[in-house]
């Protein structure tokens, strides 16, 4: 993950997306994908590209919760606190998860190996409480079960 | 060679099929059995995923929950010809839990191979588009009004109002978007429509183009659904390839194509304006209506907005006929709903079902009551704006009309049950928190209010000034609930009003309940 922006590539990134109709989020995305966030100088580029005010994009880029602005941990974990999540205990596994840790919500363990968020639901709501580990759905959650999927996912 | 049915449903995903998969396919090369694996979809059992399926001479059988553990045992049981094991079901369709459904919509769920072109036209795949193509716009719109169907994402409009008002407005380009920022916790149909049968939503999209004459859709999903995002893209290549979409759909002389577009984490991006604004590449504010989105929607232009549901029922309706679908149903509510199950519940899953049964049968009698075994003490219905139902309030049917009359709503048929260990002050608060959190922040009652609501609970769990704070945070809940301008900050009072009603013993300082 460059820590910082490859403008070359930033604009690549940005012109690849200009045929579609409202590019903006679409854009915003890619930035996550490619760098793990969006930089702060990536913004004057973009404004630039789709003839909008650097004012417009940071509106954009700042509303949306999953456009991360800082680089991430290695691993992100997010966590459902949605409702039917909290029926099946889910607050006090994620209280676990997180002092396991030593994080609080939003969080990057010192070693930077993982990012924890809360996630509002999941769809996998008959079998919480339910997390996702990078890309990675994990259903009836307990703080033993996160261990092993760390423990494995650092083995790769 | 034996066919065995593995699901590639997110839920059997994060119980670990793939392992389980992998496991099968290593087992039977060791053991010299000739096994192929279908990622089939999922029956919407969730209790019993992973479930497998194996193909036998006398037809499915079912083997659930497996896990990784089990795969030795199985082969041991001889389930690859459907052998005996503490863990085999039998027929998955005898199964209570899908004998009792009425399945429209999720017909073809966990029976085929939600990517498989070949197994979507053997299932009465693409009936509906072609006799749309013959009949036209009309003739399509005419039918989906008299099949009574209703939006399916919470509101109950109308859908045939929709169309009709997008095919009568003129104009260069229209467009069809379905929503599908399924953010309600409890829900999850519209996941399983991505995952598990995702034709069946771009041919009930392209019958809606068809019909309004809109050339171009847009699915908006949510960014936590990645497995239904990818399940989608590959659906609609294939569809693409195959000539269901594109410049030509099926030689018709019709053009109409899907995009996926995924959101960014932003729960009110469900609401359908802000949902448009969020395409067109802005912050996900609400607009004010009107115009309403039919007449002027995305980027200026007439636009039906459905949910998944809707969009994926007019497959159905147009194969079938309106009549077929209008007589199950009761009242104005017609058709089935697609109940989900979730919470703290026995048998969790997805359970479509003509509307009119009882909250009680469906959480009792279908859902067999909590997981945990304890008594259910609140059900929370239509996601984190729906109100809490206690078990006094189970005999109300469940219906569009019904649950209003109890100060509720059915919304997208999300059903969340709670056990008795639950405290529904701390579950009020959450609701105000969420709205803090989600709120767009355009109108007043919802930025300003679901933070003082939060903060008013909180003086209520710290004793202060209890009685003169419960009539504060009543009379908050009335202004946001009849002063802001969208649903999220117009229902989260529900759940908070339901609370406070139904719940009076849990609306005391939390300090003195220790006491006690």
């Amino acid at each position: 993950m460059p820590a910082v922006l490859d403008a070359q590539r930033a604009q690549e990134i940005i012109d690849a997306h200009l045929a579609l109709e409202g590019p903006l989020l679409p854009i915003l995305h890619a930035f996550v994908e490619e760098f793990g966030f969006v930089d702060d100088t990536a913004v004057p580029l973009i404004a630039n590209a789709l003839n909008l005010s650097r004012a417009e994009v940071h509106g954009v880029l700042t509303f949306y919760h999953d456009f991360r602005r800082e680089p991430a941990g290695k691993h992100v974990l997010k966590i459902c606190r949605a409702e039917a999540c909290q029926a099946r205990g889910s607050e006090s596994v994620a209280r676990h998860c997180l002092a396991d840790l030593g994080v609080d919500w939003h969080g990057t363990t010192q070693d930077g190996a993982i990012t924890v968020e809360p996630v509002y639901c999941l769809g996998l709501c008959a079998n919480g409480p339910s997390a996702l580990f990078d890309d990675e759905p994990i259903a009836a959650l307990t703080a033993d079960k996160l261990v092993s999927v760390i423990e494995e996912a650092e083995s790769v | 060679m034996t066919r065995v049915f593995v699901p590639r449903d997110v839920v059997a995903l994060a119980l670990g099929a793939d392992k389980i998969a992998a496991a099968i396919v290593a087992t039977a090369k060791a053991r010299g059995a000739d096994v192929s694996i279908v990622r089939n979809g999922s029956r919407g059992m969730f209790f019993l995923e992973p479930l497998i399926e194996v193909e036998t001479p006398a037809g499915r059988i079912a083997y659930g929950p497996v896990t990784l553990k089990d795969v030795a045992a199985l082969f041991d049981a001889g389930f690859l010809d459907g052998g005996t094991h503490a863990l085999r079901i039998g027929k998955p369709e005898d199964h209570p839990f899908l004998k009792r459904q009425t399945r429209l919509t999720f017909a073809r769920s966990g029976i085929t191979d939600p990517v498989s072109l070949e197994d979507y036209a053997a299932h009465e795949g693409w009936l509906g588009l072609k006799r749309a193509i013959e009949i036209g716009s009309a003739a399509i719109v005419d039918e989906i009004t008299k099949s009574g169907l209703r939006g399916r994402g919470g509101a109950g409009f109308p859908t045939g109002v929709k169309w009709k008002t997008v095919a009568d407005t003129k104009a260069d380009r229209k467009y069809v978007v379905c929503n599908c920022d399924e953010g309600d916790s409890g829900t999850f149909a519209d996941r399983m429509v991505l995952e598990d049968d995702p034709y069946m939503l771009i041919e009930g999209m392209t019958i809606c183009g068809l019909a309004v004459g809109a050339t171009k859709g847009y699915v908006y999903c949510r960014s936590e659904y990645p497995h239904g995002i990818k399940a989608f893209n590959e659906a609609l290549q294939r569809a693409r390839a195959a000539g269901y979409l594109g410049k030509d759909v099926l030689g018709s002389g019709h053009a109409f194509d899907i995009e996926l577009r995924v959101g960014a984490g932003a729960y009110v991006c469900g609401e359908e304006t802000a949902l448009l604004e969020s395409l067109e590449g802005r912050r996900g504010m609400v607009r004010a209506k009107p115009p309403l989105p039919a007449i002027n929607g995305l980027f200026q232009k007439p636009t039906v907005i459905n949910n998944v549901l809707s969009l994926a029922t007019a497959p159905f309706i147009l194969a079938h006929g309106a009549k077929a679908y209008a007589d199950f149903g009761m009242g104005r509510s017609r058709g089935t709903m697609p109940l989900q199950l979730a919470g703290n519940i026995r048998y969790g899953g997805l359970f479509e079902t003509a509307f009119g049964l009882t909250l009680g049968e469906i959480v009792e009698d279908i859902g067999g009551g909590t997981a945990s075994g304890r008594p259910v003490r609140a059900v929370q219905c239509g996601g984190p704006l729906g109100a809490y139902f206690p078990p006094a309030l189970f005999d109300t049917p469940f219906d569009y009309e019904a649950f209003a009359a109890k100060d509720g709503l059915i919304g997208h048929g999300g059903i969340v049950v709670f056990d008795d260990t639950v405290d529904m002050l701390t579950m009020a608060r959450f609701a105000m928190e969420f709205c803090a959190i989600e709120s767009c922040g355009k109108c007043t009652p919802c930025r300003i209010g679901s933070t003082r609501g939060q903060e008013v609970i909180d003086k209520i769990l710290a004793g202060i000034h209890v009685e003169a704070n419960l009539r504060l945070l009543e009379d908050l809940c009335q202004t946001m609930k009849f002063g802001s301008l969208c649903a999220l900050g117009g229902f989260a009072p529900y759940p908070v009003l339901s609370a406070m009603r139904h719940y009076p013993e849990d609306f005391k300082p939390h300090a003195a309940i220790a006491a006690e």
